[in-house]
């Protein structure tokens, strides 16, 4: 029997993971009950978010409260084949992947390459299982007192994810490539993937995270995935967002870097009803770089709010933050960027830049950048812009023979292409650019294309 | 001189009257261009030079209020600009457009794919398109780094003119106009262009250059020179009167259109 409310409330919450608690197998080492316990402990205290919250004032999850879901999730794992793979795979970049399906990891359809150099790519929950104490929990947990519910729920329910922990001065060339998969249903089914990903100092690394719909329908994913980049470490990360039509997905990445680290983070929005990330990067040590960069290209009544806290720990840090919307029919497009300089953080270099285009009347932008600066030799600026297209521009494409269809999607193509320009490896970068393509076919925001 | 064959004009310009925000700029123009032909339409600022090229691609901010324009028989009022593109008319921007994020290549290639599909030619793929890129590219002296950036974005404003000369080259058109091409440029840009127009004169295209300066003149020889002066034609001849207004200037024309003025019609 599956907890299942009419509603999604904070106390649907609660009781889930009571039922949870009581019947599954005491697997979890104490530490982690302890911390789920933590967790569930602060939702009951804060509730789930809502517009009086500053950080959801322009996201209303009244459709996800209005949505029956499955909150112990012991629905069926919906069967998947290989073949349901190929649409958001890179080819040979996607040749080492983690596969999970409804939030848990498949053996069978994961890929994964031996290796000698001491590198640990698998699931979290098998790792959990069969040595808890190879794993820190101070890694895992994070700082769990930040963050509204979300993150609260996804530690109190999470069951798997990916764990890749990369020792130090290994170079691992190859990308490493986790695909979350999940079926839409009545009632939906809810999952909490919780990833890992570790470098040691001086190690390199890509990981490229999919969040995708085997098949269309309600579903909602809250992934938390940990990024901890050590001293001298360069972490490419991707990640794309695919999920259905009508799925909800609440994510957040966490970045912590260490000295001299370099982390290159670009995110997609494609697909989704209402699709939410937060960003939380800290630069913990001195010449940390961030380059941080979104896109999100919506239609119909899709809804993305991203919001950022980049956060500048010690001296000599650089930031760079370029996030692109394409919003069109009746999007809504929010982001929030907070860029904090500590006291102390000088000589930072920070830069963000929010820039939406907007293809029909009925959609709406909301732009909110926070500098928060307690240093005073620093470099901090920001911008924001929204804009429709050009008409001279358009009128030049048009005197040349594109049609005016064509001619809004070229234009449209290559504002958002500027985000894709920077993601490092060709074959994803290919991949985005084709389904950027589709998506603008005919000079509007096509929202089958996803 | 190119002979004109008795054969119907491939431009007429009849009584043209058009404007932009409710004023009216052109107030009459007549004009008419053979195949083989290149015109120049000179004139001072402000007299509708610009107005004339914008009008004749089609650009929806002006309206026109009178007049007619035939283009091999059909009248180009009522097409849409991609339509006048496809048809053949091709207008060099006198301010070419940045388009961030489209390499030149990408939108070259796509606008010369559209227009191959309506002339019922095939497509070409990347590496034949690549191919006629590289050698228009030399027409107009360009380094190959231009092909994959952004279109006119961070271009000088003698690189902006020449990759209009280099689109010219690619698109063919059979009718270009050219809009004050030659200003902005030093002389080395000014020859390139130049080089370029006269290497893609044909017998069977025409071309009207919309020129303030003589001096793009000094390179490329028109068959016949127009002064035009508060939005009507009030001046025709060949080569030498382009000569004649850099000598005198515009002002004994702009005199001399208070009175009633007769086009000298070719």
């Amino acid at each position: 029997m599956t907890t299942v409310a009419t509603r999604t409330t904070t106390e649907s919450f609660l009781t889930a993971f009571d039922r949870l608690e009581r019947e599954r197998a005491p697997a979890d080492p104490a530490w982690l009950r302890a911390a789920r316990r933590a967790a569930i402990a602060r939702v009951a205290e804060r509730g789930l978010p809502s517009a009086r919250d500053e950080d959801w004032k322009y996201t209303a999850i009244a459709p996800i409260e209005a949505t029956r879901f499955d909150l112990t999730g012991e629905a069926p794992v919906a069967r998947s084949t290989a073949g349901a793979l190929d649409p958001f795979l890179f080819g040979d970049a996607s040749r080492h992947r983690l596969v999970f399906v409804q939030g848990r990891y498949s053996a069978s359809l994961s890929a994964a390459d031996g290796r000698s150099d001491g590198s640990r790519v698998g699931s979290l929950a098998d790792a959990l299982s069969a040595d808890g104490k190879s794993l820190s929990p101070e890694l895992l947990n994070g700082d769990a007192e930040t963050g509204d519910a979300w993150p609260a729920l996804n530690l109190a329910f999470w069951q798997d994810g990916a764990l890749v922990e990369i020792p130090a001065g290994v170079v691992v060339d190859r990308p490493i490539h986790l695909l979350f998969l999940t079926a839409g249903g009545d009632p939906g089914s809810m999952t909490h993937p919780r990833s890992l990903v570790v470098l040691g100092r001086g190690s390199q690394a890509t990981v490229i995270e999919t969040y995708a719909a085997i098949s269309g329908g309600t579903y909602l994913t809250n992934p938390v995935t940990r990024l901890i980049v050590g001293e001298g470490a360069t972490l490419i990360h991707q990640r794309i967002e695919l999920e259905s039509g009508q799925a909800f997905h609440v994510g957040r990445t966490e970045a912590q870097q260490g000295r001299d680290s370099r982390l290159n983070s670009t995110a997609v929005f494609f697909g989704g009803r209402i699709a939410r990330q937060d960003v939380r990067v800290r630069l913990e040590a001195e010449g940390a770089e961030s380059a941080l960069q979104g896109l999100y290209v919506l239609g119909g009544r899709q809804h993305v709010d991203i919001n950022t806290v980049v956060d500048h720990a010690k001296p000599h840090g650089t930031s760079r933050q370029l996030y692109k919307g394409v919003l069109d029919g009746r999007a809504r497009g929010v982001f929030s960027g907070r860029v904090i300089v500590r006291p102390g953080a000088q000589k930072t270099d920070a830069y963000q830049s929010n820039k939406n285009l907007l293809l029909s009347e009925g959609v709406e932008a909301d732009s909110k950048p926070q500098l928060e600066i307690f240093a005073d030799d620093v470099k901090c600026s920001h911008g924001a812009a929204d804009g429709q297209l050009a008409a001279d521009a358009l009128f030049y494409l048009r005197s040349r023979g594109l049609g005016e269809a064509e001619a809004r999607a070229l234009l449209t193509y290559g504002f958002a292409s500027e985000v894709l320009g920077r993601i490092p490896l060709e074959p994803v970068r290919a991949r985005l650019d084709a389904l950027l393509r589709a998506r603008l076919a005919g000079g509007r925001v096509n929202e089958e294309a996803a | 001189m190119a002979q004109a064959k008795p054969t119907d004009p491939m431009l007429s310009i009849r009584n043209l009257h058009a404007g932009v925000e409710g004023r009216e700029i052109l107030r009459g123009v007549d004009l008419e261009v053979r195949a083989g032909e290149v015109h120049a339409v000179m004139g001072p600022n402000g007299s509708g030079k610009s107005t004339l090229a914008q009008v004749l691609a089609g650009h929806p901010a002006y309206r026109v209020t009178a007049g007619e324009v035939l283009y091999e028989g059909r009248s180009l009022l009522d097409l849409p600009p991609e339509q006048r593109a496809r048809a053949g008319v091709f207008l060099a921007f006198q301010y070419p457009v940045e388009i961030p994020g489209v390499s030149n290549a990408q939108f070259l290639k796509s606008a010369l794919n559209e227009l191959r599909t309506h002339r019922g030619l095939e497509e070409l793929d990347a590496m034949e398109f690549l191919q006629v890129l590289r050698e228009r590219m030399k027409l107009v002296e360009m380094d190959a780094s231009f092909t994959s950036r952004p279109v006119n974005e961070g271009f000088s404003g003698g690189e902006k003119k020449r990759n209009e000369i280099l689109q010219l080259a690619v698109l063919e058109p059979r009718l270009a106009i050219l809009d004050e091409t030659d200003s902005g440029l030093d002389i080395d840009a000014l020859r390139v262009v130049a080089n370029g127009i006269n290497r893609l004169r044909r017998p069977d295209n025409a071309m009207i250059l919309v020129t303030h300066y003589q001096r793009l003149l000094n390179y490329v020889t028109p068959d016949h020179v127009h002064v035009l002066s508060a939005g009507r034609i009030v001046r025709s001849g060949g080569k030498e009167l382009a000569l004649e207004l850099e000598a005198k200037g515009y002002d004994w024309l702009q005199d001399g259109a208070e009175g009633p003025v007769t086009a000298i019609r070719q």
